[in-house]
């Protein structure tokens, strides 16, 4: 029973605790236990709040008792990137500057999930600040690819994407800034998505870089990410960047994308996201995804987007010019991390001493050369050029769009590796971010579904569809499409 | 030649906040400069008839009727403060500083 609830996708389970087959507290306990049993390998939770999500799992299976509507996930378990604020659920961001922290309030993501029934298990393990691409830089220790201990499970939300892929949740919340979602979940053969920049509120997301930050939907499957989507999704208030137009029907994209047509449907390769450092296991892995798109009716054909070749050195310079001015407010005086403050120190010491022991090598980092690409004098050849490159990228993309319904690549150019292999080369670690970055800076979504395995080392690989902004049920048809004529392709041992 | 000096990273972290130690301005040092080479290729196709984008939806200011809608009351506000005293935010002296 057990192992049938924790295998079960999200849309079996809803029904199942609808139709009064089972309880969201036998569900949700279920889920609990897997936790307690694997995750001492796995590290994909931070936090864990067991009393908070048997009490949600309760209210659910009241309200079905008494006949009341419920919406179509509650009573679902969920993990939660720990970079979403929780009232009174410690919030760190994976940072030791936030250690402790209760934070007063809910984010938008956080209050949306409550009201629509969804059981939050917990808080998941990230990147420091979700910056990187291995979850070794969380303050709080790696966390482990469930398909291989030894090696990472992307990042930076690493944790909820290892949480799917061991069963700990059958949905989680991301956030993708550069990939952040959709690298994790190639990696642990997972589903992540990435929604059109301002389809989800980002009121209560501790920020990274605000013009490039996105919460989005994780899952087993296509048609549980989507169904995901439609809860936290929509005009917000709260978050000045919000889009006011009406959600895009990606749960009825992806349920016409189950019955396997794909007639005429328009899908064009990026030619730029291939070749030299490209793994070649994962190149047949992609090859092959395109034989099974063909078969499903669609047309495919190269597409060339020159400018994406200069994606990553734009999004090194915009990400880290932001975040050094977003991570300004961690300045020990209002919440988090206070270090020094001996009663001889000015708070100016008092804020460097703070900010120097509460973060970590990468967040300094990118601190520095935001800085530095910002500074008069600097300012024109780096953030100012970098912001044209983005001009260039959103025109190749809308060229492309011309001409196809969605765009395909590769997710990462390379299966999961080992954890410390590219730790001490930041270079060779923004690399996992080549494929998912354009769509961040031009605003469109982008969706990562499994390709099954490589053949050269039995690990999970991901196909990226990209749509136009605003499109994105697009991107669910087609990953719902190719999600069923793909078929299985196992699973972790644990 | 390095694009960037031991000396540049120092005063990069002074300006940033961050009391870096010695050891670490050895390292970032030599990190920032590979990065910061290999982010300089945005130049190469960066012309001057290009327009900026700063962000990817085009942005208008977003106006709203003032009215009073409820926010975080003053101990909420206050509860994770390191500090706090008769209501306020306690921070160490601000006043003696140089300029």
């Amino acid at each position: 029973m057990t192992n049938d609830l924790i295998h079960a996708t999200a849309a079996e389970l809803a029904a199942k605790i609808h139709s009064g087959e089972v309880s969201s507290v036998e569900v949700t306990q279920a889920h609990l236990d897997r936790i307690a049993e694997t995750d001492g390998k796995v590290h994909a939770f931070l936090h864990l709040d067991t009393e908070g999500a048997l009490a949600q799992a309760r209210k659910v299976d009241d309200a079905v008792k008494a006949g009341e509507q419920v919406g179509p996930l509650a009573g679902v378990p969920l993990a939660l990137k720990d970079v979403m604020t929780t009232e009174g659920v410690p919030t760190t961001v994976g940072s030791k500057i936030l250690e402790g922290w209760l934070p007063p309030y809910d984010a938008t993501v956080t209050r949306k999930l409550k009201e629509a029934g969804v059981v939050i298990l917990g808080k998941t393990n990230m990147d420091e600040f979700a910056m990187g691409s291995s979850t070794e830089n969380s303050a709080y220790g790696p966390t482990h690819n469930p398909w291989d201990l030894e090696r990472i499970p992307g990042g930076s939300g690493g944790g909820s994407s290892a949480a799917l892929a061991a069963h700990q949740a059958p949905l989680a919340i991301g956030t993708d800034t550069g990939g952040s979602i959709r690298q994790p979940g190639a990696v642990t053969g997972t589903v992540g998505v990435k929604p059109t920049y301002g389809g989800v509120s980002r009121y209560g997301l501790v920020a990274f870089s605000s013009s490039l930050d996105q919460a989005g939907p994780c899952a087993r499957t296509v048609l549980d990410a989507a169904l995901l989507h439609e809860v936290i999704a929509g005009y917000d208030h709260m978050d000045s960047t919000s889009i006011n137009t009406p959600v895009p029907p990606v749960v009825a994209a992806a349920r016409e994308g189950l019955k396997g047509d794909l007639s005429g449907l328009r899908i064009g390769v990026v030619t730029q996201f291939s070749g030299e450092g490209y793994q070649q296991g994962v190149l047949r892995s992609f090859e092959a995804a395109v034989s099974q798109l063909k078969e499903l009716g669609a047309e495919i054909a190269d597409v060339s987007c020159p400018s994406f070749d200069y994606a990553l050195p734009a999004y090194y310079l915009i990400a880290p010019s932001e975040c050094s001015s977003n991570l300004a407010r961690f300045d020990a005086m209002r919440y988090g991390l206070r270090v020094g403050d001996d009663g001889t120190r000015s708070t100016e010491e008092v804020m460097s001493l703070t900010r120097e022991a509460g973060f970590g090598p990468e967040v300094k980092r990118r601190i520095m050369i935001g800085t530095y690409a910002l500074s008069s004098g600097y300012y024109d050849a780096y953030y100012g050029s970098a912001q044209k490159v983005r001009t260039l990228i959103t025109q190749d993309f809308a060229k492309a769009f011309e001409n196809f319904d969605v765009l395909i690549s590769p997710t990462t150019p390379t299966t999961a590796f080992k954890i410390g292999e590219r730790a001490n080369d930041p270079m060779a670690m923004y690399k996992a971010d080549l494929c998912t970055i354009p769509a961040n800076l031009a605003g469109t979504p982008a969706m990562s579904v499994p390709s099954g395995l490589s053949d050269e080392d039995g690990l999970p690989v991901g196909l990226q569809i990209m749509a136009p902004a605003l499109q994105d049920h697009r991107m669910y048809r087609v990953g719902a499409a190719y999600e069923a004529a793909r078929g299985a392709f196992g699973g972790p041992s644990l | 030649m390095p694009s960037i000096s031991r000396d540049e990273v120092a005063h990069l972290a002074k300006l940033a906040r961050l009391a870096v130690t010695e050891d670490e301005l050895d390292l970032f040092a030599g990190q920032l400069d590979v990065i910061l080479q290999s982010v300089a290729s945005v130049g190469d196709i960066a012309t001057a008839d290009i327009p900026p984008t700063s962000h990817a939806v085009p942005l208008t200011n977003v106006f709203r009727e003032d009215v009073v809608r409820p926010s975080l009351g003053q101990q909420q506000a206050l509860s994770g403060a390191p500090e706090a005293e008769d209501g306020r935010f306690r921070v160490p002296r601000i006043l003696g500083e140089e300029a």
